[in-house]
């Protein structure tokens, strides 16, 4: 019997809740949609993002609390993106700190400073701290206003068995076991995925030898909110300290353990404060009245499943790929995943997709893991050098950087990015997108654009595909609107933004106008004259853009996006 | 294209390179790196340095 702790989790600033167990009633057993396992942000997302689809999901949760410790802490405005469109947004920004700099020290020298560039244009900080408690709990208040969606808490998988069509779980609660039926299995379950385990499917890539320890403490700091890497600090000498500010005078700080020490020995009281001590004492703060929340002990890897797709199971966020935490890599990663997954599980579920769509996203995702394990490489190998090569380089730029600034640069993180699907089988081959000199190129996420005061291009997006139309006419062209008519009648969802590039009233026929008197929404989409256009996937992906859109350019464009050509391509 | 470096000159290089490896210690190899580091910035072409560590990893 699956016995979850219904004790609440330990905290000083989180107010932890115990949901009721779901028992099963007894009887026949349920063919369901979509079961999402694992109730932690990628399962939770997903959920809503189906549901924005109008597609019920069904999301099992091992535990019957939200996430113990803070976890992931450091949210990028790609996630912030995406949480608008599930409508968490608000309350991560109401409770978050944005931030955009990064400071790097060696020898009580700042060697470099990262700063992220701000655009006026986007609605959301480079990054926002938020410790991952609070995240969960929004999306869980937003999942439970969602009738499309039930969160059964207390409900751990114990056995998968894959049919042709759906695949049957076997599930434990507190109460009474049960058997679930499902078309479509997503596997949310996290770093260490059950589900993995038990398909039996193995991750690629390397692990690497440097451990960190993750301390949260309570302390009055009076820093800003910006990201401190100490190098080879006096107190830890050859090792690496990160430090973070939460909300609530809560401060990350990691450090990497001496190479001969366990995790038990790392994360003893004694050695926990005497470590956290010295940093302090490092920054010439001499207060030990501080308050231990919540530790745990990483190690990076650069690990991803060779694809996210197997048979009735798909793999997203921990559960498929497992990304070193520098460059806040790991959910900002996952939040993509589901993202890219949401719009193309719906759509195929309800039989508008071509054979190609679903297996995009195993081929989009599965390849931005790999590039990013391979830039997360470069950064995990300065941070926590693996050999005595890299030690020796490492060490040969900490000093030169005291004196050269052309090694600074090496400590940039490489934050973790928008991910580009430029070569997607999704975007279209004949349009004019190398004949753009600006804008967001296919593969690329639209750019956000501030219309007004508190009004932002992305606050309007609609679960659906937006096709962007910069004209000078008021009206759509004829054939271009039969043609959007003739795919929403087969049920897409299509939202058409007019951007009315010489001002004036509402082009008939789109959803929204959008008046450019300054031509700025112009500009940054690289637009010259009227009749130009971009297709982009509910995603907020670029797959198509036009100089001079027409009829049957757009049934080209829907078509290549809908995975209707090539899909039988790996 | 440019000219081998005189003997002269090379004689100096080979003088100073013996003294600061002596006087490094046992920094002598982090020493090393940081040199390399330093002349590949002077040199600025990539794959000239690549030549360079293949040659200075043959006959060890």
């Amino acid at each position: 019997m699956h016995q979850p702790q219904v004790i609440p989790h330990q905290s000083l600033y989180f107010p932890y809740q115990v949901y009721p167990a779901f028992m099963p009633s007894p009887g026949v057993v349920k063919r369901l949609p979509v079961v999402i396992v694992g109730a932690g942000p990628i399962g939770l997302t997903l959920a809503l993002e189906l549901a924005r689809y109008g597609v019920r999901s069904t999301v099992l949760s091992a535990q019957q609390q939200v996430c113990e410790g803070s976890r992931a802490i450091v949210f990028t405005r790609r996630s912030m993106e995406i949480f608008q469109q599930v409508g968490v947004s608000e309350a991560v920004t109401e409770q978050g700190l944005p931030w955009r700099c990064g400071n790097s020290y060696y020898r009580g020298q700042r060697v470099f400073r990262m700063e992220a560039l701000v655009d006026e244009q986007d609605r959301f900080a480079p990054m926002t701290n938020l410790q991952q408690q609070y995240l969960e709990q929004h999306l869980v208040d937003a999942v439970q206003a969602q009738p499309l969606i039930e969160l059964r808490w207390g409900n751990k998988v114990i056995g998968i068995e894959q049919g042709a069509d759906h695949a049957i779980l076997q599930v434990d609660t507190p109460g009474d076991g049960y058997t679930l039926q499902a078309d479509w299995v997503v596997a949310a379950d996290g770093a260490r995925s059950g589900l993995r385990s038990m398909l039996g499917l193995k991750l690629e890539g390397a692990s690497y030898e440097g451990r960190f320890v993750i301390a949260d403490i309570r302390i009055k700091l009076d820093l800003p909110t910006e990201r401190l890497a100490f190098f080879d600090p006096a107190w830890n000498p050859g090792n690496t300290v990160l430090m973070h500010r939460e909300p609530g005078d809560i401060w990350r700080i990691d450090y990497q353990l001496p190479a001969d020490e366990t995790p038990e020995q790392a994360l003893h009281p004694d050695s926990l404060r005497e470590r956290i001590n010295a940093q302090l004492a490092m920054l010439d703060i001499e207060n030990t009245g501080w308050e231990l929340d919540w530790s745990s002990v990483y190690s990076a890897r650069a690990l991803t499943l060779k694809q996210y797709i197997n048979d009735r199971v798909i793999f997203a966020g921990d559960a498929a790929h497992l990304l070193p935490i520098f460059g806040v890599r790991g959910a900002n990663t996952g939040f993509q995943d589901c993202h890219d997954l949401g719009w193309k599980l719906a759509l195929h579920i309800k039989g508008l997709a071509g054979a190609g769509l679903l297996a995009s996203y195993s081929d989009e995702r599965v390849k931005a893991a790999r590039e990013i394990i391979e830039e997360a490489g470069k950064s995990t190998r300065f941070m926590a050098p693996p050999s005595r090569g890299y030690r020796l380089l490492r060490d040969a730029v900490l000093s030169l950087s005291l004196t050269r600034e052309f090694v600074r640069p090496l400590y940039h993180w490489r934050t973790s990015r928008a991910h580009d699907y430029a070569d997607s089988r999704l975007n279209a081959q004949n349009d004019d997108n190398l004949l753009f000199a600006d804008g967001p190129r296919n593969g690329a996420p639209l750019l956000n654009v501030r219309l007004a005061e508190e009004r932002y291009l992305f606050d309007l997006l609609a679960p659906a595909f937006h096709l962007i139309c910069f004209t000078d006419a008021a009206q759509l062209d004829e054939d271009v609107n039969a043609q959007i008519r003739a795919l929403r009648h087969q049920g897409l969802p299509i939202q058409v933004i007019a951007i009315a590039i010489n001002g004036g009233g509402q082009v008939q026929h789109a959803d929204l106008t959008l008046a450019d008197p300054h031509k700025l929404f112009s500009a940054r989409y690289g637009v010259l004259h009227a009749g130009a256009a971009y297709l982009a996937r509910p995603d907020q992906h670029v797959c198509a853009r036009w100089h001079h859109l027409d009829a049957e350019r757009l049934r080209h464009g829907f078509n290549q996006a809908l995975g209707h050509n090539g899909g039988d391509q790996q | 294209m440019s000219q081998s470096i005189s003997v002269t000159d090379l004689e100096r290089v080979y003088d100073r390179l013996a003294e600061a490896i002596d006087r490094t210690g046992s920094d002598s190899e982090l020493f090393l790196v940081k040199l390399a580091l330093l002349t590949a910035e002077t040199l600025n072409n990539v794959e000239h340095f690549d030549a360079l560590i293949e040659c200075a990893v043959q006959d060890l």
